[in-house]
């Protein structure tokens, strides 16, 4: 009963909140409203081929939708699904494989600096003859490029630190980070290879190919309109590659390993795990897809410079697997940044029955909730181990069996 | 060439004060790792706490038109003593707030926990300067006499306060010294970095041994906060990262653990640096320069970690924790 009941329920709860995202196009909550469908789709009870074709609706069809009417909810989109597609590389070496890699953000910034050196004027600094940047077909072969390039910076690391304990390697890898940090901002001395800390522009954007056919039916859309769907389309296209990827990375032989080793690594060499090979592919291929985002976001940010790609703040958000989460608190953190701005201008005076007043103009400016996003995450990051270790949406593992 | 001897005695200055520094934050990274075997990522904060306390003290100071006043020896004493100990107790609530309820659970776990506490802190720390001065970069006042130079043989100018690093950080290693080899509760700390099931059945209170390390590390690491401070003047809440996650390099070069392999590595380490940031650029004819001092640094843990990943001075880190 309940299994035919959920869909058609979930179904008026997704067009109810679609339309009032229509309706409310400034609304933040009512675009939250409308996220939140897909995590009520994870816990309905419903055939796995009803779940998708919502999922399918919602992805496909609604949220290009709404993105049409509303630029900003794609851009935000997009975030997302930048984040989740890093998350799930992450997931691979933290989650199955028990590796701490706290350098993970170097191989999305290896990726996004591949695209950004040859998809711009930037490679004629080094290689003569003036051929760059590259035509925009070429962005589909780097995206296959960086995921071999990716994975063989991951083996390249991985390779002499594979065999330290597990501590070791999560300062290990942040070391790394920084030296991918460091060589970035440097490298414009003695060939400039980076430009620096100018960081790289113009970068090409990906070819619209499907022109023709928009035209054939009759669509004229400006670039600036198409681009941002174009790269919805193409961000979702990898988050769903990555998940199918990983589902049957997941359930396979390779997979079965990386599990032994993050629960017993003496046990599953004991078995025949051949654990540092096993612990080497996985960080190659969480090293590879990272990589392949970080052409993605070099191809849509046009401009990149290591002030974006910095620091470990996209860690968390990705240990915690809650990208929605990322955004959100971005967003509230904003909201509360402006509307204490407000405040702050309206110059409203505060009487407190003991205290006195206070005059909200005299709020030190240096008091911004944008700025201290990583205090909400340190704060989730420390109760969250705290009180729920497994993660807000522990795998279903034991259930299944 | 030349100019490179010229130089070289400078060169050593500033590798001793990086060292002596790097050291005494190390030591708040190895006593941790002696008894929990695990890596207290927020130490770096800790360090900075030190370094906003003693600034923070020398502005009240300053402002309350004291500074002139007062001896400069009784300034000094009295921020270091500050800092020490409100490093010392943040250290302790940290221990308290964040990896006491996870002892036991699995490593990985307690170490995202001391992330987030660094996150926690490094912005906590920024929003309370933010609110109390509307800023977060804060300049130590200058203090005359700390910039006045000693001369050293026929053209080498020590300053005044990398002798008070160097001096200051002599004093406390020997202090620790004594401290860990001397005392009861000394004895009781290395007890529990041996085996704390057997010191726990010995009668040895381990969570008050486990308490007083993060104490004393954490005093360490403030204390190196306000020689930060004192000798390069700026701080913000992120100034602890490098300065940090060099000292833990310092720490795993000795041999983690082990409290005088975190003085020999801070060492090594401090000198290391100062060697690159002055002699990469000369080497290679001004094409690589002194950013790349930070690289150096960790070319350097990944080689010890591959080549002799139990540090300088071999360490007898226990096998069956591992």
């Amino acid at each position: 009963m309940t299994r035919s009941l959920a869909p058609i329920g979930l179904l008026a709860y997704i067009s109810g909140s679609c339309l009032l995202a229509i309706l409310y196009p400034q609304s933040v909550l009512a675009f939250l409203l409308f996220e939140a469908s897909l995590l009520l789709l994870y816990y309905i009870p419903a055939h796995a081929k009803v779940k998708s074709a919502l999922a399918a609706l919602v992805l496909v069809l609604l949220m290009p939708l709404l993105g049409a009417i509303n630029g900003y909810y794609l851009e935000v989109a997009i975030q997302i699904g930048i984040y989740a597609a890093l998350a799930l590389g992450l997931n691979i070496v933290v989650g199955f494989v028990g590796l701490l890699n706290l350098g993970f953000v170097a191989f999305y910034a290896i990726g996004a600096y591949l695209w950004a050196i040859f998809g711009s004027p930037q490679a004629n600094e080094f290689i003569a003859g003036g051929g760059f940047p590259l035509a925009p077909y070429w962005f589909f072969i780097f995206l296959l490029l960086s995921i071999g390039v990716g994975a063989l910076t991951g083996v390249v690391l991985g390779l002499p630190v594979l065999r330290l304990r597990g501590d070791y390697l999560a300062v290990v890898t942040l070391g790394f980070a920084e030296v991918v940090r460091a060589l970035v901002n440097n490298l414009d001395k003695p060939i400039n290879l980076t430009n620096g800390p100018r960081g790289i522009s113009p970068i090409v954007k990906p070819p619209l190919f499907f022109r023709p056919v928009l035209e054939f039916f009759g669509l004229q859309v400006t670039d600036a309109k198409l681009y941002p769907l174009y790269f919805y389309f193409l961000v979702l296209l990898v988050v769903f590659v990555i998940i199918l990827v990983t589902r049957r990375l997941e359930s396979s032989r390779i997979g079965r390993a990386w599990k032994a080793i993050r629960e017993d690594e003496i046990a599953a060499a004991a078995m025949g795990v051949s654990v540092v090979r096993m612990k080497l592919l996985g960080f190659a291929v969480g090293a590879s897809f990272a990589s392949a985002v970080g052409v993605l976001f070099a191809a849509k940010q046009v401009f990149i410079a290591m002030v974006i790609l910095g620091g470990m703040g996209s860690i968390p958000g990705a240990i915690l697997g809650a990208t929605g989460v990322t955004i959100l608190n971005l967003q509230l953190l904003k909201g509360l940044s402006l509307w204490l701005n407000g405040l702050r201008q309206s110059g409203a005076v505060l009487s407190l029955p003991l205290l006195g007043s206070y005059s909200l103009s005299q709020l030190p400016v240096q008091f911004e909730p944008a700025k201290y996003e990583r205090m909400v995450f340190g704060l989730i990051l420390i109760l969250m181990m705290i009180f729920r270790p497994q993660g807000v949406l522990p795998p279903r593992r034991e259930q299944r069996k | 060439m030349d100019l490179a001897l010229e130089i070289l005695p400078q060169v050593l200055v500033d590798g001793l004060v990086l060292g002596f520094m790097y050291a005494l934050i190390a030591l708040g990274y190895t006593m941790v790792y002696g008894v929990l075997e695990f890596i207290n990522f927020a130490h770096s904060e800790i360090f900075v706490l030190g370094a906003f306390v003693g600034v923070e003290i020398l502005l009240m100071l300053q402002s309350a038109g004291l500074l002139a006043v007062l001896h400069p020896a009784a300034v000094l004493l009295l921020i270091i003593l500050a800092a020490m100990v409100v490093s010392g107790l943040a250290a302790m609530a940290l221990e308290r707030v964040a990896y006491r309820p996870l002892r036991g659970s699995p490593r990985l776990v307690a170490l995202i926990s001391a992330i987030g506490a660094s996150f926690l802190l490094q912005d906590g720390l920024r929003l309370f300067e933010s609110l109390w001065r509307n800023t977060f970069y804060l300049t130590y006042p200058t203090l005359d006499f700390l910039d006045r130079t000693v001369p050293l043989g026929a053209n080498v100018v020590v300053p005044v306060k990398s002798i008070l690093v160097v001096v200051t950080a002599l004093v406390m290693l020997w202090g620790l010294n004594l401290f860990v080899n001397r005392t009861r509760i000394g004895a009781a700390i290395r007890a529990v970095a041996q085996d704390p099931d057997t010191a726990s059945l010995m009668g040895v209170p381990v969570n008050r041994v486990i308490a007083t390390t993060f104490f004393v590390g954490g005093a360490m690491g403030g204390l190196a906060g306000v020689l930060f401070g004192l000798h390069y003047s700026l701080v913000n809440p992120y100034t602890g990262f490098f300065p940090g996650l060099k000292a833990f390099t310092a720490a795993v070069l000795g041999g983690i653990g082990n409290i005088p392999g975190a003085m020999l590595g801070g060492m090594v380490l401090g000198m290391l640096e100062a060697l690159a940031a002055s002699y990469l650029s000369l080497a290679t004819d001004g094409a690589f320069g002194a950013e790349y001092k930070d690289v150096f640094a960790f070319a350097a843990l990944i080689l010890i970690l591959i080549f002799r990943p139990k540090g300088l001075l071999g360490e007898k880190v226990r096998e069956d924790r591992a």
